[in-house]
């Protein structure tokens, strides 16, 4: 299973700032493995979505140029402090992972 | 035996329409499966299958949308890069970096007072152009930035 992610949801002014680190290897499959010689098959995230409430604020398609351990930084305007902010990603092995926190 | 054949023949037709459909972008994938990952235009080789995926066409360069990167990454692993696009209305943001071996690297759908802003890292196997593009009102606008890569991040 996978690590938690790290989200961080700060209001500045009305907009919520949000900012999700998420643990994730991000294998291309096209790396090779330094001691065996062989390629890492691919492992990377598919989809993140991001849910303030119950509304779908940001619905993201990713793909394997992005970088191991990706972080993803969006800005909500009308939010509040107190908001419940939902972040869920998929990989294409079919893993996934659901995580909240609230806005601060 | 007669009727099965009927049926793999029927299914395969079906099939044969809708990938029809697909190119002709009558019906492009991501309206047909919502959520579904963009199979087609991820795994594309080169930037303009990949931009064809994404169902862009007529897009026009814009200073409205803009691009914070590095001018030299030293390591071409992690790319913070910053997006960002002005124009009213925008949807969605697309961020394609053309030399690397499957150039987009990920599209974002904003909705519900998510402003058209994003900040990500990126992997860059060599020296190359970041091309941002934003889709608004039916509309698509772009920008791009060549990035120096001194490190590559891909292979490695």
């Amino acid at each position: 299973m996978a690590d938690p992610m790290k989200i961080r949801a700060t209001m500045q002014g009305d907009t919520a700032e949000i900012r999700v680190l998420v643990n994730h290897p991000m294998e291309t499959g096209q790396r090779k493995d330094a001691k065996t010689g062989e390629l890492v098959p691919a492992h990377f995230i598919q989809t993140l979505t991001a849910t303030l409430g119950d509304k779908t604020v940001l619905d993201s398609q990713i793909g394997t140029s992005v970088s191991r351990n990706p972080v993803f930084g969006f800005k909500v305007k009308g939010a509040k402090a107190g908001d419940k902010v939902t972040i869920t990603w998929k990989d294409n092995k079919g893993d996934t992972r659901t995580d909240e926190t609230t806005i601060a | 035996m007669d009727q099965s054949r009927r049926v793999l023949l029927k299914g395969a037709g079906a099939g044969g329409a809708l990938a029809a459909f697909i190119a002709a972008g009558v019906l492009k994938p991501t309206q047909v499966l919502a959520a579904e990952w963009n199979k087609g235009a991820f795994e594309s080789k080169d930037p303009e299958g990949a931009m064809k995926g994404l169902g862009v066409s007529g897009a026009a360069d814009s200073k409205e949308v803009t691009i914070k990167a590095p001018d030299i990454a030293e390591n071409g692993a992690v790319v913070p890069v910053e997006v960002e696009s002005k124009v009213p209305n925008t949807q969605q943001i697309s961020i394609v970096i053309e030399k690397n071996p499957t150039p987009l690297a990920a599209s974002f759908d904003f909705s519900n007072g998510a402003q058209p802003s994003v900040a990500v890292r990126l992997k860059m196997g060599q020296t190359s152009n970041i091309k941002v593009i934003a889709k608004a009102d039916g509309k698509f606008y772009t920008t791009s930035k060549e990035v120096k890569v001194t490190i590559g991040g891909c292979g490695g």
